[in-house]
């Protein structure tokens, strides 16, 4: 049974609508639809939204909290992302090495992410609790100045950055334990008859084998330093002056606590603009790794 | 932190022991907060911050927490929202990357670009507009609501797009020889070869939609459609001080399940990553 | 024969009555929040409960919507989502917002004159200045509160100080501080003079120190703010000073949730919070302690808190009737001292304390009269149009002052600019 080329694109048309339809439902068309309502204002009960141009762009430029809260942005991902590979990698690499106790300590970096972060965020908060919580009862013992870890502008950031380190290492170590695993022994062997050490190994062997998994995890990663703000919400609220605010959350703020939808929608296009790039910039790479295979 | 030579030369391996000792304290530094959960879960709330050793245990704050909010509904809401979010992503995202994976049609590079750049375009981040759609659609505060922007995964079409293009195109042939239908090929050949991914993303999925808090906050008013995420965080929060050992007994209650599946089936969560070929 | 038909026409009408009757039954949902701990949802589904039982054309229910701010936005999402409840108890400083956004309607439509004068003007003014607007009523008081001070009397005995006083004004609070803040070997703290949460919303127990230096931070209109007032300035310039002059407390923000356990752990020796904490440090702090009034300056002064019931306007007018009349009910003094007396909130008609149930509770408990005493000297929480948005630019201005990041008149005046900003359009 031959099949027409028209034949081949009504079928896979059809294969296709019911998973563009949401896709374009929930994700191209608010996202046009954010772009467009950045330039109106917001809807009030008593008041219409009014066309204003670039009046909402202007406003942002000039907005403090904004600048301050995309810098935050920034040193959260410059953080997390290496961080949390570098942690998941070596993870990864002890877990796959037979360690003594490897099951349990598969387990224990995995934890993790089976747990609700915003659960996880009044444990966390306990332990940065200045006085009787976990971190300076310890560090009580060693005589330390007592810190107040949330509740300072210089440490509020790095405390957030800490919990989301902490939240996503176990997830990215399967995708490195996986790839570990499909590594053939031999070229271990074959390495070391060779007289090549350990670090010369992992170096020029083991790691490139392990780029289109590294890519991909640092594809999660970046969305991650975007997406991960629950903790924050318990925490810090964004504070101290906004220390710890990242963008999603001031989206949410804005949106949800101000109604300024309008604006909320400008912030939005900020965050799509930046997302995008990256991910324009991503797939370029991930599709040549893919393919070379 | 290098896979180990085969040969060894000594009996006590310095390296492998300063491996171990790290891999030890990086994983009980991991455990700590799950384990802090655990002693408060289980002692009074005098013990929240003293750490006793023989102090009594109870199972009063379970009681307790489970009185004061309605788990248990939580708990059906999220089983039933993430369920159904993994149900309808297998079916939509497998008949999309069948279409990806084996058809050529006008626009299959632009539609495909589309579909990627929800990798990094997620709902999460379009809450305002997303909140206003399902406004319009009536939907709001339904555990539908909560879902519906996440069933079209780009994730999973890509996944699955790459599984299908890794099955050999005789099977395929094969196939349509004995007279199947497209679809047919779809469910003889392809779906039964694409197990491993099937059941790797559909791990992550459920994982990620498990813990989901931000959007599920916004779109569910009422207990009848709180999942256990905002259920908890609502439970959380009063002006009368965090009592961390309810808390932790209601985070216990509600991460439970997820755990224990995963203490149990470890092994098998590995393997499928594996066989998946998730590189 | 007769008996039989007037029993058959007595079934028929008692039936149809009864019939009509439900077909006439109004359904009304409202939000809550919780916002301290103990027994308060349950206490308020019982008192639901009771009145749907003495009232039978109405059916009430009772939704839980978490803190004060998810209630909020739950009630301003349900309204903008074409599903609002009836009425809801949301903040009483939401209330320019939820005008702004037109999903409520004042009480005095609903009301007769006779009502007006017994029941409207019978809660405390203070309550009623975050309630009323261009002299209507917005709001009516449910769950209020003042912060107050609590002290712990070990702690005061140990220091020297005389266990039944507290401190009367702000002088004797950072004598007092300095005399129980206690130090280990290594120059670390263990205990605290006072601790004034300070993280997330700042700004409410700082008004327990801005209105007692003389200061209101907003006007009734709620469209011009007072931030940079001099006075305004001394209070964050105290605030500040406690921990970086005096070293009486915590510096950095201080967090809310931890605070009643940091005052029963014995890390700070006073606190300030909420009256509705009452109940929760009745029950869990393992020695005496003692609630006094916010310590004066120039005069004695606290904000008030808490939340009224709101009646929104997409409903029919049997629904607002039947609302009406429950919120009525709800804060009448029988069903005030019920509530107050199982949360700590202040219950808000002064007819309401002389019920012998709240005379006899204040008896047995007088810490529970002090944010009552309070009253007197309270005045509204800070409230304006786009609320949020301008208390958060309040409360950035206080963080970065406590933070040390900027001076207390910087912050202050960079607040009152973008406060002005933002409210110009309102004037």
């Amino acid at each position: 049974m031959r099949n027409s080329a028209r034949h081949q694109w009504i079928y896979a048309w059809l294969l296709l609508s019911p998973a563009m339809i949401f896709l374009i439902t929930f994700t191209h068309y608010p996202a046009v639809q954010t772009v467009i309502s950045s330039f109106f204002s917001t809807a009030r009960g008593r008041r219409e939204s009014v066309f204003i141009g670039w009046d909402n762009y202007t406003t942002l430029m000039a907005d403090e909290v904004f600048w301050k809260v995309l810098v935050n942005n920034f040193w959260y991902a410059v953080w997390t992302i290496p961080l949390s590979i570098i942690l998941s990698l070596a993870m990864a690499l002890w877990v796959n090495d037979k360690l003594r106790g490897r099951g349990f300590l598969r387990m224990a970096y995995f934890t993790p992410t089976v747990l609700p972060l915003i659960a996880v965020a009044n444990i966390w908060l306990f332990f940065y609790t200045p006085g009787f919580g976990l971190i300076d009862q310890i560090r009580g013992l060693f005589a330390y100045p007592e810190q107040n870890w949330m509740g300072s502008p210089d440490t509020a950031l790095y405390s957030m950055i800490a919990v989301a380190i902490w939240k996503e290492a176990g997830f990215f170590m399967i995708f490195y334990l996986a790839a570990l695993q499909t590594i053939p022994p031999s070229l271990r062997e074959a390495a070391s008859i060779e007289g090549a050490g350990k670090f010369y190994y992992f170096r020029r062997i083991a790691f490139p084998l392990l780029m289109p998994t590294t890519l991909f995890v640092s594809v999660n990663a970046v969305i991650n330093s975007f997406r991960l703000v629950d903790h924050i919400f318990v925490m810090t609220e964004g504070g101290p002056n906004n220390a710890s605010s990242l963008l999603l959350f001031y989206i949410y703020e804005v949106a949800f606590d101000y109604w300024d939808t309008a604006y909320a929608a400008t912030l939005t296009v900020v965050m799509l603009a930046i997302l995008t790039t990256v991910a324009i910039g991503q797939f370029f790479f991930l599709d040549k790794k893919v393919h070379y295979k | 932190m290098t896979p180990q030579s085969t040969f060894r030369r000594k009996s006590f391996d310095f390296d492998r022991f300063l491996n171990t000792f790290g891999a030890w304290c990086l994983a009980l530094l991991w455990l700590l907060p799950l384990l802090y959960a655990v002693w408060t879960a289980f002692h009074p709330s005098e013990y929240e911050t003293r750490f006793s050793l023989f102090s009594p245990l109870t199972l009063q704050n379970f009681i307790q927490a489970w009185n004061e909010a309605p788990f248990a509904r939580y708990f059906l809401n999220t089983v039933i929202l993430v369920t159904g979010i993994v149900a309808a992503q297998f079916f939509l995202c497998t008949l999309a990357a069948y279409a990806f994976a084996r058809f050529t049609f006008p626009g299959r590079s632009f539609l495909f670009t589309l579909v990627l750049l929800q990798l990094l375009v997620m709902p999460d981040i379009l809450i305002v507009q997303n909140y206003q759609t399902m406004r319009s659609f009536g939907l709001i505060d339904t555990i539908a609501a909560i879902g519906l922007p996440y069933i079209a995964s780009g994730f999973g079409i890509f996944l699955l797009r790459q599984t299908f293009m890794t099955v050999p195109k005789e099977l395929d042939e094969a196939a349509r020889v004995e007279g199947c239908s497209f679809l047919g090929v779809l469910w003889r050949v392809y779906i039964p070869l694409a197990k491993p991914t099937y059941l790797a993303y559909g791990l992550v999925s459920v994982s990620h939609h498990w813990n989901n808090f931000v959007w599920p906050l916004i779109v569910t008013n009422s207990v009848e459609t709180r999942p256990l995420t905002v259920g908890l965080s609502i439970f959380a929060v009063t002006d009368s001080g965090i009592q961390w050992s309810v808390i932790n007994a209601a985070t216990l209650m509600t991460s439970g399940p997820l755990l224990i599946a995963f203490l149990l089936f470890q092994r098998q969560f590995v393997q499928s990553f594996i066989r998946a070929g998730i590189k | 024969m007769f008996p039989k038909i007037f029993k058959i026409a007595s079934v028929a009408s008692l039936t149809s009555l009864a019939a009509v009757g439900s077909a006439f039954a109004v359904d009304l949902e409202f939000y809550f929040p919780v916002a301290v701990g103990g027994a308060a949802a349950t206490t308020i589904e019982k008192l639901t409960a009771d009145y749907v039982a003495a009232n039978p054309g109405v059916n009430i229910e009772a939704i839980y919507a978490g803190s004060y701010s998810d209630a909020g936005v739950k009630a301003l999402t349900a309204a903008r989502g074409g599903k609002p409840p009836q009425l809801s108890v949301l903040l009483s400083t939401q209330m320019f917002t939820l005008i702004d956004e037109d999903v409520i309607v004042p009480f005095d439509d609903f009301v007769s004159a006779d009502e007006q004068e017994s029941w409207i003007n019978g809660f405390y003014p203070s309550f009623m200045e975050n309630s009323q607007t261009g002299g209507k009523t917005y709001g009516i008081p449910f769950q209020r509160s003042t912060p107050v001070l609590y002290w712990n009397k070990k702690a005061f005995a140990e220091a020297g100080l005389d266990p039944d006083v507290a401190p009367a004004n702000w002088d004797e609070m950072v004598e007092f501080g300095k005399k129980l803040t206690k130090k280990d070997d290594s120059g670390n703290v263990t205990q605290w003079g006072v601790r004034i949460p300070s993280a997330g919303f700042p700004y409410w127990l700082f008004q327990g120190l801005s209105t007692p230096a003389g200061a209101i931070l907003a006007n009734s209109d709620g469209n011009k703010t007072n931030f940079n007032d001099p006075k305004v300035v001394e209070a964050l310039e105290y605030l500040v000073d406690l921990s970086a002059k005096h070293g009486v407390m915590q510096p950095g923000s201080i967090e809310w949730g931890p605070t009643p356990k940091a005052f029963f752990e014995g890390e700070t020796a006073m606190m300030w919070t909420t009256t509705g904490n009452l109940v929760n440090v009745r029950t869990n702090a393992p020695f005496d302690f003692g609630v006094a009034m916010l310590p004066a300056k120039e005069r004695r002064g606290a904000p008030t808190g808490g939340g009224n019931f709101y009646l929104f306007k997409d409903s029919t007018d049997e629904q607002k009737d039947a609302a009406v009349d429950f919120v009525q009910w709800i804060t009448s003094p029988e069903q005030a001292a019920v509530w107050s007396i199982a949360t700590g909130y202040v219950a808000p008609r002064p007819d309401a304390w002389e019920t012998d149930a709240l005379k006899a509770y204040a008896a047995d408990f007088p810490p529970a009269l002090v944010a009552r005493d309070q009253l007197e000297f309270a005045v509204a929480e800070l409230s304006t149009y786009e609320n949020g948005k301008v208390t958060q630019t309040f409360n950035d201005a206080l963080a970065s002052a406590i933070a040390g990041e900027k001076t207390a008149q910087e912050a202050l005046d960079q607040a009152q600019a973008t406060a002005d900003r933002i409210l110009k359009p309102y004037r």
